[in-house]
C-alpha cells in the first residue's frame, strides 16, 4: 500500500517520476515563454478504488491507476492542449512542443501575468486518506449498510451498496513562474434499494461523502441514514401516483434540490460562454435576473466539501464567488483563459476532469443564501402544487437557458399540506426568468449530502449543490396526470 | 503494441494465486481541433495506453487497471487485484468463459482505415474551419457559434486469458460536428449535428455538416411554449434512438439480475407494437458499433432483441447469463470496474412510412427533436424528458416548441408505436428511423 497521507506534490513527483519544479520551468522555458500569452504543464496522479456489495455479498472490488501530464499553451483565444500518460522528461518537452505549434500562427508578445490570488487554502488534510483505510473495514461497512437497508422494510428485495474512494495527487506549473500542488481526497458511499409488492417494483437510492476520510461514514453512524432513506423512498414510490401535467406552483425542500440552481442559473454564468456571448445570461450583468429574496455563490472554499478545491485545476485559490445578489447579476465563474480575455480576475473555477483534460470555467459548490421564512409556512402558504424532495440530474441548454431537473420524490401539496407521493417527473424551466417567480425563501439553507458530479464537454467533476426550502410560481411539471 | 505485456501480466496473476485471469491492453492515439467564428479554439493531441486486469482466486474475484506500464506498476497491479480479489466473497457463477467458445481467427470487419495516415494540426484545423464556415454562410440570423470540432483517433487492443488466448485487433475513428448559435429579434438558439465514421472516405463532407447544423438552429427561433395535452409525438431518428437505448438498458444482464427493469419475466412476451424489431449487431463491416469479438473473447453477431414485438432476446455477458440460467449473448464490454454489458450497433428496423407521411398523419403533435435531462426510470419504465421541436397542425409543422416536457412509460409508449419511418441510417451506434408514439402527455403552460 502506498502511503500518500504525508505526501507533498513535489516531491512526489521527483521521487517517482525524476520530475521537478525545476524541469518544469525548463520545460516551459524553451518551449513555450516569450511565444505564447499563457501556459502550464499540469501533472496528475490518481488512485481509484471502488467497492460494490449486492445480493448481500461484496461482488465487485477494484483499483485503479492513473497517471498524465497536459501541456497547455494559450494566445489570444487559442489553445494547445497536449497530454501524455508517460511522463517522461522527453514526453513533456514533445508535447510541449505540440502545445505550442498553433501559437506559433498568433500574433502575440509576452506571457501576461494572472496575478495569482492569495494561498492555497487547506480544505481536507486527512491523516488517513479514504483510499489507504483498511480493506476489511470497509467490506464491514457494506455489509452493514446491506442489513440495515433489508431490516428498514420487508419489502426491499435488492440492495446495491457502493463505496468509491479516490485520491489525487497534482502539480501545476505556470508561466508565470509559480508551482502549486494539491493532494484531493474524496470518498462516496451510495446506497440502493429496490423494493416490490403486488408485483409493483421502486427504486430508491441515497448517499453522501466528501473530501472526507473513510470514518466519516461512521461519524454518528451516517450510513445508517442513507440506508433508511433509500428504503424509505423505494417505499414510498410503491405508493405514488400519477404526477401532475403542466404549470403549477413548486415547494423545493432544502439541500439537494439546488441542483435547479445548477441548471437554471450556474451553467450560464460560467465565463466561457459569456465570454462568446452564447449564455442566456451573457450580456446581463448588473441586470435583474432573480427576486430580490435570491442571492446565489459559488464557494470553493467550505472545508470537507467534494466541491471545495483548496486551488483549481490552474492553480488559481478557490474563492467564495457572489453570482446573484438580491436578485441582481453581479459575477462569473472565470478560468485564466476567460478572465483574461474579459479584463477580468480568475476566481478559482478552472476544473478539469484529469489530465487528458484541458481545464475550463465549472461550479464547485452552488447554494442560495437562506431568507427569513419558516419552511412550515411556505408549504402551508400553497394552495395546490408540487413539493420536491430529491432529484435525479439535471441539464440545461445554455443558450436558450431551457433547463430541467428530475424529481424522484416529490408530494402533492393540497390546500398547504402535502398529501400524496407522486411519480418521478421533470422539471423544466426558463433560467433567466424562473428565479424571478420565487416568492419565499426558507431560513433553512442545507449543502447536499455529497454526491454530485456534473458534466460538461464530456468532462465530469465533481460538485455540490444547496438550497433553503423555496417557492417557484408557476412552473412547469412534466406528469402524465392531466 | 506489445501483447507479451498483457500476457506476462496474467503469468505473474497465477504466480500470486489467481486461479484464472483476462486483461485487456488500449493503446490509442488522437488529435483534434476546434475552430470558433474562424479562429482556432483548441488543438489538443494524445497518446493514451491502459492495462486492465480482471483475476480470480477460486469464485472470488477483482479487477484492476493502470496507465502506467513499467514493470514496478504492473506488479502493483497483479498484486492489488489479487489482494482484492482474496477479499471478495466467492461467487458460485463467476468465471471465465469457456475457452472452447472463444473466438477462433478474428474477422477483418473493416474497422480500421490504413490509408489515413495521421493528420497534421493544420489539416484538422481546415476542416473544422470548413464546417463552421457553412453553418455561418447558410444564413444571416447564423451570428454567433458554439465552434466546430474534428477529431480522428486510432486504437489498438489486446485481449488475453490465462487459458493462453490472444487475439487484438486495431480500429480507427474519425468525427465532425458543429454547433452554431441562430439570433432573432434577442432570442438565441443553438443546435448541432455531427458525423462519425470508422474511416475518412466515410466522414460527411463538413460543409454539408455545417449547413445541417445551422438548418437545425434556425428552425428553432421563435419557439414557444404549448398548451398542456395528450397528443400523438413523433420522435425524429436522433430522439428516437434515445428511447431504443433505454430499452436496451432494461434488457442488459445486471439490470435483470438485480430486479431493476421493467423488462424483469418479460422474454417471450409482448414489449411494443407489432412494428418494432429491434437487432444489436456487431458485424456490420465498418460501422462505428462493430468489434470482432466482445470483452470476454466472444465472438460478436447479430442479436434479435424485440421481434415484431415479442421480446426475444436479453444482453448478457457470461457472470449475467449464469445468473439468468441463459447464455452469454456476447454483450460483455470492459469498464473501469471490470466487465459489464454493452451494445454493438443497436438498431430499430425499419417500416415503410417516411417521415413526411408520419407528420402528415398528426392532426395535433408534437414533433420531438432534441430531449434533456434524465428523467427515465429504467426500473418502472416510467417516463419524463424535457423536449424542444415543432409543433404538428393538420399534418404540416408548424412553429417551434420549447420549454415542454413529454411523459408516459416506456412499455406504453413503445406499445402505442403506430409508425415507424423508412428512414433508418446508421450515423451512431444506436440508431432508429423516425417513429409515431399514439399518444404521450406534452406539459406546458
Amino acid at each position: 500500500m502506498e502511503d500518500l497521507a504525508r505526501t507533498r506534490p513535489e516531491s512526489f513527483f521527483s521521487d517517482r517520476f525524476n520530475i521537478t519544479s525545476s524541469l518544469l520551468d525548463r520545460v516551459l522555458g524553451s518551449n513555450l515563454l516569450g511565444k505564447v500569452d499563457d501556459a502550464d504543464i499540469y501533472l496528475e496522479y490518481r488512485i481509484n478504488e471502488e467497492l460494490q456489495l449486492e445480493e448481500g455479498t461484496v461482488k465487485k472490488a477494484s483499483r485503479h491507476v492513473s497517471q498524465g501530464a497536459g501541456v497547455r499553451a494559450q494566445a489570444g483565444t487559442r489553445t494547445g492542449y497536449a497530454h501524455t500518460d508517460d511522463m517522461s522528461i522527453t514526453n513533456l518537452d514533445e508535447a510541449a512542443r505540440q502545445a505550442r505549434a498553433i501559437a506559433d500562427r498568433a500574433a502575440t508578445s509576452a506571457v501576461v501575468k494572472v496575478a495569482a490570488r492569495g494561498r492555497p487554502h487547506d480544505l481536507y488534510a486527512l491523516a488517513e486518506p479514504p483510499v489507504a483505510a483498511d480493506l476489511g473495514r470497509k467490506l464491514e461497512l457494506l455489509r452493514q449498510v446491506d442489513a440495515a437497508t433489508r431490516a428498514a422494510d420487508p419489502r426491499v428485495r435488492q440492495v446495491i451498496v457502493s463505496l468509491t474512494s479516490e485520491e489525487v495527487v497534482m502539480l501545476i506549473a505556470t508561466a508565470s513562474g509559480s508551482t502549486v500542488g494539491d493532494v484531493r481526497p474524496l470518498t462516496r458511499l451510495n446506497v440502493t434499494a429496490i423494493a416490490e409488492e403486488n408485483g409493483r417494483r421502486e427504486i430508491g437510492s441515497h448517499g453522501g461523502g466528501g473530501r472526507v476520510a473513510f470514518d466519516w461514514f461512521l461519524e454518528g453512524e451516517r450510513w445508517r441514514r442513507y440506508a433508511a432513506e433509500a428504503a424509505r423512498q423505494a417505499t414510498l414510490k410503491l405508493r405514488a401516483v400519477d404526477a401532475p401535467a403542466g404549470a403549477t406552483t413548486v415547494v423545493l425542500a432544502p439541500g439537494w434540490p439546488g441542483i435547479l440552481l445548477h441548471e437554471a442559473v450556474g451553467h450560464g454564468l460560467e465565463g466561457d460562454f459569456n465570454r462568446r456571448g452564447t449564455s442566456a445570461f451573457a450580456g446581463r450583468m448588473g441586470q435583474k435576473v432573480a427576486s430580490e429574496l435570491v442571492t446565489v455563490v459559488d464557494d470553493g472554499t467550505i472545508p470537507s466539501r467534494r466541491g471545495s478545491l483548496n486551488v483549481d485545476d490552474e492553480g488559481t485559490p478557490t474563492g467564495r464567488t457572489v453570482l446573484i445578489e438580491r436578485g441582481v447579476l453581479v459575477g462569473y465563474m472565470q478560468d485564466r483563459l476567460n478572465a483574461r480575455l474579459m479584463g477580468m480576475q480568475p476566481t478559482g473555477n478552472g476544473r478539469r476532469e484529469s489530465y487528458a483534460h484541458p481545464a475550463l470555467p465549472r461550479m464547485t459548490n452552488t447554494f442560495m443564501l437562506a431568507g427569513e421564512d419558516d419552511p412550515e409556512d411556505i408549504v402551508k402558504s400553497v394552495r395546490r402544487g408540487l413539493y420536491a424532495v430529491t432529484f435525479g440530474g439535471g441539464q440545461v441548454d445554455i443558450t436558450n437557458g431551457r433547463f430541467v431537473f428530475s424529481a424522484n420524490e416529490a408530494w402533492l401539496i393540497e390546500d398547504g399540506r402535502v398529501t400524496a407521493p407522486v411519480k418521478g417527473a421533470s422539471l423544466i424551466g426558463a433560467g433567466p426568468e424562473a428565479l424571478t417567480r420565487v416568492t419565499r425563501v426558507g431560513r433553512d439553507l442545507a449543502l447536499d449530502e455529497g454526491v454530485g458530479t456534473c458534466g460538461k464537454d464530456g468532462q465530469s467533476v465533481p460538485v455540490g449543490v444547496g438550497l433553503p426550502t423555496l417557492r417557484i410560481d408557476d412552473m412547469t411539471v412534466g406528469g402524465t396526470a392531466v | 503494441m506489445k501483447p507479451e505485456v498483457l500476457v506476462g501480466v496474467l503469468a505473474r496473476a497465477a504466480a500470486c494465486g489467481a486461479t484464472a485471469a483476462d486483461g485487456y491492453l488500449v493503446e490509442d492515439s488522437h488529435g483534434s481541433a476546434s475552430v470558433r467564428l474562424g479562429e482556432v479554439e483548441t488543438v489538443t493531441h494524445a497518446r493514451q495506453q491502459r492495462l486492465s486486469l480482471r483475476v480470480f482466486v477460486g469464485r472470488a474475484s477483482a479487477a484492476a487497471s493502470t496507465s502506467d506500464l513499467s514493470r514496478a506498476s504492473l506488479e502493483r497491479v497483479v498484486d492489488e487485484a489479487t489482494r482484492l480479489a482474496r477479499a471478495t466473497a466467492e461467487d458460485p457463477h463467476a468465471g471465465l468463459p469457456d475457452p472452447a467458445e472463444l473466438i477462433g481467427e478474428v474477422p477483418d470487419l473493416g474497422l480500421e482505415d490504413r490509408s489515413a495516415a495521421e493528420a497534421t494540426p493544420e489539416a484538422r484545423i481546415a476542416i473544422a474551419r470548413a464546417c463552421e464556415a457553412a453553418a455561418l454562410a447558410a444564413d444571416p440570423r447564423i451570428t454567433n457559434s458554439e465552434g466546430a470540432e474534428y477529431s480522428d483517433g486510432r486504437a489498438r487492443y489486446a485481449y488475453a486469458t490465462s487459458h493462453g488466448f490472444v487475439r487484438g485487433y486495431a480500429s480507427t475513428a474519425f468525427s465532425l460536428s458543429a454547433t452554431p448559435v441562430a439570433v432573432q429579434d434577442g432570442e438565441m438558439q443553438r443546435d448541432y449535428w455531427y458525423s462519425s465514421a470508422r474511416t475518412r472516405a466515410k466522414l460527411e463532407d463538413a460543409a454539408s455538416v455545417g449547413r445541417t447544423a445551422a438548418v437545425r438552429a434556425l428552425r428553432r427561433l421563435g419557439a414557444r411554449k404549448v398548451k398542456t395535452a395528450e397528443v400523438p409525438v413523433v420522435f425524429d431518428p436522433e430522439t428516437a434512438a434515445s428511447l431504443v437505448r433505454a430499452l436496451a438498458g432494461a434488457a442488459s444482464g445486471p439490470s435483470l439480475y438485480r430486479r431493476a427493469s421493467f423488462l424483469l419475466d418479460r422474454l417471450g412476451t409482448r414489449v411494443a407494437a407489432p412494428a418494432v424489431t429491434i437487432v444489436d449487431d456487431g458485424t456490420i463491416p465498418g460501422a462505428l458499433g462493430s468489434r470482432p469479438f466482445d470483452g470476454e473473447g466472444l465472438a460478436t453477431r447479430r442479436t434479435a432483441i424485440v421481434q415484431d414485438g415479442v421480446l426475444v432476446s436479453y444482453l448478457l455477458d457470461t457472470y449475467s447469463a449464469r445468473k439468468l440460467g441463459l447464455a452469454s449473448t456476447h454483450h460483455a464490454a470492459r469498464d473501469g470496474a471490470g466487465v459489464t454489458v454493452g451494445t454493438t450497433n443497436l438498431m430499430l428496423l425499419p417500416g415503410s412510412a417516411s417521415p413526411e407521411e408520419l407528420i402528415r398523419s398528426v392532426r395535433r403533435g408534437l414533433y420531438v427533436t432534441e430531449l434533456i435531462g434524465f428523467g427515465v426510470n429504467g426500473v418502472t419504465g416510467d417516463y419524463s424528458r424535457g423536449a424542444c421541436g415543432l409543433w404538428i397542425e393538420n399534418g404540416e409543422l408548424g412553429h417551434p416548441v420549447e420549454e415542454v416536457t413529454v411523459a408516459g412509460n416506456l412499455l406504453e409508449m413503445f406499445a402505442a408505436i403506430d409508425g415507424v419511418g423508412n428512414d433508418l441510417t446508421l450515423r451512431d451506434r444506436t440508431a432508429s428511423p423516425t417513429l409515431r408514439v399514439g399518444r404521450m402527455v406534452v406539459a406546458g403552460h
